[in-house]
């Protein structure tokens, strides 16, 4: 057999395809929260990696996008550095870091702590759609619960929560409902994210590859974390500040750093944490 | 002071290096070549089209070798290669009764009208280690067949079918195209078209062992071996514009179909059932294991109770796929600090409250 050089089209998916994704995206903005059915594609990349988000952004991109692509809110995860190397192999589009600069996010776990603007798109990864899914195993059940707006199951597992630990015991892809209509799973950021969601002025569509759904949540779209009058919605503090900027107002990850158990307590959005000492250094 | 982890693009470069140098092995030895394993690896390579749902020998070996011989990473690189490819025609429906058959067996007759046919097979082989292929250069010597085997041979189950003991197989009204799995995605209640489709395409593996359990009371079945058959098959296209069948090849192809009790229901008497198996190659369990869960998953068409995993669509098929399966498995691997954060400051906050509670039980003993 000779050897073959396939020339992939821009964003590696062909044109009908992105067509296919495209429509599946109207019909999301259409109808916020809403989980629609699509021809998910193999991609080359392994499911359960961002193959939903993957195909959301190759259906999407065009050659004047910077692209910035994030796993657990930072640039320099193995994966996020896989998933943009592909993206800059098959569209040659800029890529970025600094979340002010780009127009487009793929993002897995997190939202940056930088404010998003007009324009800019958040493209999710999501592994389980259905947020229903550990309450209802059954595809055709979680379906008409959807269609009949029969949450209680989910109420019931909160309530449950509160009457056993005095307080909701989900501290991420915690459920939201969207536009007064839809429960949505917001995909596993931490529920400390879930506000940023609120009223976004930037698009935020969903993809679920393996699942073979997607979603979304235009902007200035009210998103309701669930919650009861008596116990609202609280999200996640530190009694400590990132050790490396000093913000008391970001997401924290835990580093071990001694066997001896020492710890620290730095910000998982790398480019925000780099951001933050990049002006304190300005300012000194 | 702690320094953030950089490099992951200096490491993945790297990996790829010692992947590449662990696949070739030592260097000192030849190189495997495609064509070898097109012809000796030639059940891998069937597993391999056949998951990977792409009939092409040379780019499954190509796969196999990427892979080290890793069969399901294999599937992968395949699926991930047609994902793109456009589709120029679409066949015409194959005619296994006109297949140039090299297997036909039969459990269920002593004798059938074109004999029982071995064909190439490991059954009775007694699974000794045969120490000879241990050296190279072994003539595999096969004397040509006199009798040439008569064609086209007839199905088994017709011979039942024309009685009426055999629910018949007829086509639906007005001849539905089938879907295509790959294009839109899987909906339930899934047709038999779609269900099949699954099947075909499902992990052997977890095929053969929904099969087993069918068979030791996960779903009440009674199957026979009504037929199995294996060779060439011819595929043809017809263009619209021309009008007229061009060849444009043929496929190896085995076939199994088995026959099932069925007690009957109100509306039909009591027959014998059909379940089928198709595969690519020469792949005679997994179209017997796919024979038996389509039999198994058709429980709810013929009023049967649907107790068993092995008889609820949504079980069977939702977690037949190895790429899917094997993705999200995997996926564990990769970073989950924040959501594991989340859960440690969650866990910790339960077990304050935890101690606080039975510090308070105590001093009320």
């Amino acid at each position: 057999m000779t050897e073959r050089q396939w020339q992939y089209n821009f964003g590696f998916l062909d044109e009908n395809t992105k067509r296919m994704l495209r429509r599946g995206l109207l019909k999301a903005v259409a109808i916020p929260g809403y989980q629609v059915p699509f021809g998910s594609r193999e991609m080359p990349l392994p499911y359960g990696w961002g193959t939903g988000g993957i195909q959301l952004t190759a259906s999407i991109i065009g050659k004047s996008d910077v692209l910035k692509v994030i796993d657990q809110g930072a640039d320099d995860t193995t994966n996020a550095v896989n998933i943009r190397r592909f993206f800059a192999r098959v569209t040659g589009v800029a890529t970025t870091t600094r979340t002010a600069d780009a127009t487009l996010i793929q993002t897995r776990h997190r939202i940056p702590e930088t404010a998003l603007c007009e324009g800019q798109i958040m493209v999710f990864q999501v592994p389980e759609p259905e947020p229903l899914r550990t309450l209802e195993a059954s595809e055709v059940e979680t379906r008409k619960l959807h269609a009949h707006q029969e949450y209680g199951l989910m109420h019931v597992k909160l309530y449950e929560d509160i009457a056993r630990f005095g307080h909701v015991a989900t501290s991420y892809d915690y459920p939201v409902l969207v536009n007064g209509r839809y429960l949505a799973s917001p995909s596993p950021i931490p529920k400390f994210d879930n506000p940023k969601l609120d009223r976004s002025p930037a698009l935020m569509l969903f993809g679920a590859g393996r699942e073979k759904r997607l979603y979304a949540i235009p902007p200035y779209t009210a998103v309701e974390s669930l919650a009861f009058e008596d116990h609202p919605f609280a999200v996640q503090r530190w009694p400590h500040v990132c050790a490396l900027c000093g913000s008391g107002d970001s997401y924290l990850d835990e580093i071990i750093t001694d066997d001896a158990g020492h710890r620290l307590f730095v910000c998982s959005d790398s480019d925000y944490c780099q951001a933050q000492r990049t002006l304190q250094e300005g300012m000194a | 002071m702690y320094v953030a982890v950089k490099g992951g693009e200096q490491a993945i470069a790297r990996s790829w290096d010692l992947l590449a140098a662990s696949r070739r092995g030592d260097p000192r030895l030849l190189e495997l070549e495609l064509a070898q394993i097109r012809e000796q690896m030639r059940l891998a390579v069937a597993r391999v089209m056949l998951e990977g749902s792409l009939y092409d020998e040379n780019l499954a070996a190509l796969a196999l070798k990427q892979a080290a011989g890793d069969a399901v990473e294999a599937i992968f690189l395949l699926r991930a290669f047609r994902t793109t490819l456009p589709r120029l025609a679409t066949s015409l429906p194959l005619d296994t009764g006109a297949m140039r058959v090299r297997r036909r067996i039969s459990g269920t007759f002593k004798d059938v009208p074109g004999g029982q046919i071995l064909g190439p097979t490991a059954d009775y082989t007694q699974r000794l280690l045969d120490f000879s292929l241990a050296q190279s250069g072994a003539e595999a010597d096969c004397a040509e067949d006199h009798d040439p085997l008569p064609h086209p041979l007839p199905n088994v189950l017709d011979t039942l079918a024309r009685e009426g003991l055999i629910e018949a197989e007829t086509i639906p009204v007005g001849d539905p195209e089938p879907p295509d799995l790959t294009r839109s995605p899987l909906m339930f209640p899934a047709s038999r078209p779609a269900r099949l489709q699954n099947l075909a395409r499902a992990d052997e593996g977890w095929l053969l062992g929904l099969a087993y359990a069918t068979q030791r009371g996960y779903a009440e079945s009674h199957p026979f071996a009504g037929e199995i058959r294996m060779g060439e098959v011819g595929v043809s296209v017809c263009p619209p514009e021309l009008g007229f069948e061009i060849d444009i090849g043929a496929i190896t192809l085995t076939e199994c179909q088995m026959i099932n009790q069925f007690a009957g229901s109100k509306t039909a008497p009591p027959q014998f059932t059909r379940g089928y198996g198709l595969s690519f190659g020469e792949a005679e369990r997994k179209a017997m294991a796919m024979a038996l869960v389509d039999r198994s998953l058709r429980a709810e068409e013929l009023g049967e109770d649907q107790l068993a995993p092995t008889q609820q669509q949504e079980f069977v098929l939702y977690h037949s796929d190895n790429v899917e399966a094997s993705g999200f498995v995997q996926h564990l691997k990769l970073p989950h600090y924040v959501d594991f954060q989340a859960e440690l400051a969650l866990i910790r906050t339960l077990r304050q409250q935890a101690a606080d509670l039975s510090q308070q039980e105590t001093r009320h003993d």
